[in-house]
């Protein structure tokens, strides 16, 4: 498992895992240690899990958020996928998931998460990172904290710039 | 024009600060080449074909004097003492080192200026009419409304990897459309409904590049308050769902064409409903500070001048078709609109020598209210000319040149740096552009054929916007040899289209004869009242194709 960041930049250790999706014809292995595991198979068979709390999932960034609708909080982790760092769909999806679906728990972005897209992804809901392997995980603190505000309403505030000013 | 206060200078500041680390993180190899792509873009830097690019950001085109000042400076220590005009309204250096960027920055900062967007797959900036609240045909000042735009899109946390570049343009004139909205991304009309309620007209997916296309209206009135969250919905639904397999098919326009007009539609108005009364929409407040900024300058009562000038133009034929051309009508009384032509013979259309910005940022002082503003055909306006001084301006600008007035002629050519800076083009564009000022130098002959826009771009990615010029170049690659292709009939005004491509493409050399061939053509079947576009459209592309490929 790579070093998971915390949203105030701090280094913590977890053991949840990433399933893959299983090839065609294969079965979902689901380990019995903390397991993420693709979002559509987990709506397909998720009485199969209801006797474990430490069963999540992750969306690749073509997966629709949607699908969550109403069970978002049975979930107590969610992992989402950025294929590319340059792949920005799950920015929209982190919102979505917070905003509109109201998860509470914690939100995870997974896969090409370099250290200047963290910034992004806190204003977009992400509270925890997987930072890619091969990045100083010393530098997120101040790549998470370059800007003290912003002129958006995002997860992280529902108050833009504008509101503050003519209030 | 808008002022920063403390938040946009702490923004700024910030920006400046992580912009510096993560050039010191790429100069040190912690970044990968592909990594630090998208971060430097988004601050307007491009590697090219003989040194870095950097774009800086003017939002809307406007300049203060002060800021012309800290651009001279910056293109005399940093560059090679000159700088370009962009046809989004900005400014380009084509010679900065990487290494001095942040420093750059940290210069622009300080005049409240950036390279923030200017490049990338994110919101750029928003563009407008370069007579914005000048003239009596708008219903408001679009301005404002761009401010608006700016702020929210700045920095925009769920839109900083979008699909592709995305561009938005703001027109407030009823009659005119000067920022060719409709070339764009998203264009918003400002209108009024039946009520009297003022909002704007959506269009949606318009644009030049490989599939040049005139944006499809989603939505007919979209109420003022309601702006951002409509945007935040239309750019959510291209966020999700343009394609990202295929950076030709990346844009917008394709999006919209694959879900038609109405299905697009329909989809933003599903996220909007969620979106429509989120903490994103405006209020009366938040319009009214943005406006404040946008009021009129201290105009004094004066009359208008039209003996006076009558006399001087009769005088004077050098200043008479200057005024003709580069002067325009000011809703003020006594008041007029300049236009500094930067499209000098043997100068590449829209540069500026570290003197002439000095110049401009001199006359602005004298005679605008300090202000300026770039034009999209890379020129510079001087919004606010009182009358009785624009004999006096224009005895001062003609050694400068910045009077050749050939404004809106076949020779005010828009044009890109093309092959001879740019490493994504395939031919060269400046020297075709000169050449054909060249040839067509007689400007009588200039003004009888009236209003041409002859747009030249180096390669598919139009910057040139060659598609919406009534006369279009395209420089293409073939094995190895620079050829030019040419389409007729294209308009970037409210009546917006697409060129036609007349037929196979022309050396290099063969260029200047060629548009004689057309304009011939033209000159040979127009009546009195038309202008090329109304003969081309009128007889069609055939009698062009018979005289060029005879």
């Amino acid at each position: 498992m790579p070093d998971i960041i915390t949203q105030d930049g701090t280094i913590k250790a977890d053991n949840w895992t990433v399933v893959a999706r299983p090839a065609a014809g294969d079965s979902l292995e689901v380990p019995s240690t903390p397991a993420l595991i693709p979002i559509d198979l987990w709506l397909a068979g998720k009485e199969h899990f209801e006797g474990r709390d430490d069963i999540g999932v992750w969306l690749d960034s073509h997966d629709e958020p949607e699908t969550l609708d109403g069970v978002v909080n049975e979930l107590p982790l969610i992992a989402v996928n950025f294929p590319k760092f340059a792949d920005g769909r799950g920015y929209s999806i982190g919102r979505l998931l917070r905003e509109r679906y109201g998860y509470k728990n914690e939100l995870r972005a997974i896969g090409d998460v370099l250290l200047d897209q963290l910034q992004f992804m806190k204003r977009c809901g992400f509270d925890s990172y997987a930072l890619r392997a091969d990045k100083d995980a010393s530098k997120a603190k101040e790549c998470l904290n370059f800007f003290s505000q912003g002129y958006q309403a995002a997860t992280d505030t529902d108050v833009p710039l504008f509101r503050r000013r003519s209030s | 024009m808008y002022v920063y206060d403390e938040h946009d200078r702490q923004i700024l500041a910030e920006r400046v600060a992580q912009f510096r680390h993560q050039t010191d993180r790429a100069l040190a190899g912690e970044l990968s080449e592909e990594e630090f792509l998208p971060l430097r873009l988004q601050n307007g830097l491009y590697v090219q074909r003989f040194a870095p690019m950097l774009r800086i950001c003017v939002p809307y085109g406007m300049l203060r004097a002060e800021q012309l000042r800290r651009l001279a400076r910056i293109s005399r220590d940093y560059d090679k003492g000159y700088a370009h005009f962009t046809t989004r309204q900005n400014v380009q250096l084509n010679w900065p080192n990487l290494e001095d960027v942040p420093d750059i920055l940290a210069e622009l900062a300080e005049v409240e200026m950036h390279a923030t967007q200017t490049s990338g797959n994110c919101i750029r900036n928003t563009t407008t009419d370069q007579f914005a609240a000048v003239q009596d045909d708008e219903l408001v000042d679009p301005r404002p409304y761009c401010e608006i735009i700016r702020q929210w899109s700045t920095f925009h946390p769920e839109f900083a990897f979008l699909p592709r570049k995305f561009k938005i343009a703001v027109n407030a004139s009823e009659h005119t459309d000067r920022a060719a909205i409709q070339v764009h991304d998203i264009g918003l009309q400002i209108v009024k409904n039946d009520a009297g309620e003022l909002g704007f007209r959506v269009h949606v997916g318009g644009g030049l590049g490989r599939t040049p296309m005139v944006g499809p209206v989603i939505r007919q009135f979209l109420p003022e308050h309601d702006l951002l969250t409509y945007l935040e919905a239309v750019v959510r639904v291209y966020n999700r769902y343009g394609r990202r397999d295929n950076k030709y098919k990346a844009r917008i326009k394709i999006l919209v064409k694959a879900l038609t007009p109405a299905g697009f539609a329909e989809k933003v108005e599903a996220e909007w409903a969620h979106l429509k009364d989120s903490p994103t929409k405006l209020n009366d407040g938040a319009i009214e500070r943005v406006k404040a900024f946008f009021t009129e300058p201290a105009y004094q009562t004066v009359a208008d001048q039209s003996e006076a000038l009558a006399k001087l133009r009769f005088e004077n034929k050098a200043f008479d078709q200057w005024i003709s051309h580069n002067v325009d009508t000011h809703k003020k009384a006594g008041y007029a609109i300049v236009t500094l032509t930067v499209k000098e013979t043997g100068t590449p259309p829209g540069d500026v020598s570290d003197r002439q910005l000095e110049s401009i940022a001199e006359l602005a002082e004298t005679y605008s209210f300090g202000e300026v503003r770039i034009t999209h055909q890379q020129n510079v306006v001087l919004a606010d000319v009182r009358q009785d001084q624009l004999f006096d301006l224009w005895q001062a600008i003609t050694p400068l040149g910045f009077a050749t007035p050939n404004l809106n002629t076949l020779t005010d050519i828009i044009c890109c740096p093309g092959g001879d800076f740019c490493a994504l083009a395939n031919a060269k564009s400046i020297p075709v552009a000169e050449a054909i000022q060249r040839r067509f130098d007689d400007m009588d002959f200039l003004y009888d054929l009236g209003n041409i826009d002859l747009n030249i771009s180096g390669c598919m990615n139009a910057c040139g916007h060659h598609h919406v010029g009534n006369i279009g170049v395209l420089g293409v690659d073939k094995k190895g040899e620079e050829f030019y292709q040419i389409s007729l009939g294209g308009s970037s005004h409210h009546d917006a289209t697409i060129g036609k491509i007349l037929g196979p493409s022309f050396a290099r050399n063969d260029m200047p004869d060629v548009i004689a061939k057309i304009i011939d053509v033209y000159v040979a079947n127009r009546t009195e009242e038309e202008e090329f576009l109304d003969t081309y459209r009128r007889i069609g592309i055939d009698p062009f194709k018979e005289r060029v490929y005879a």
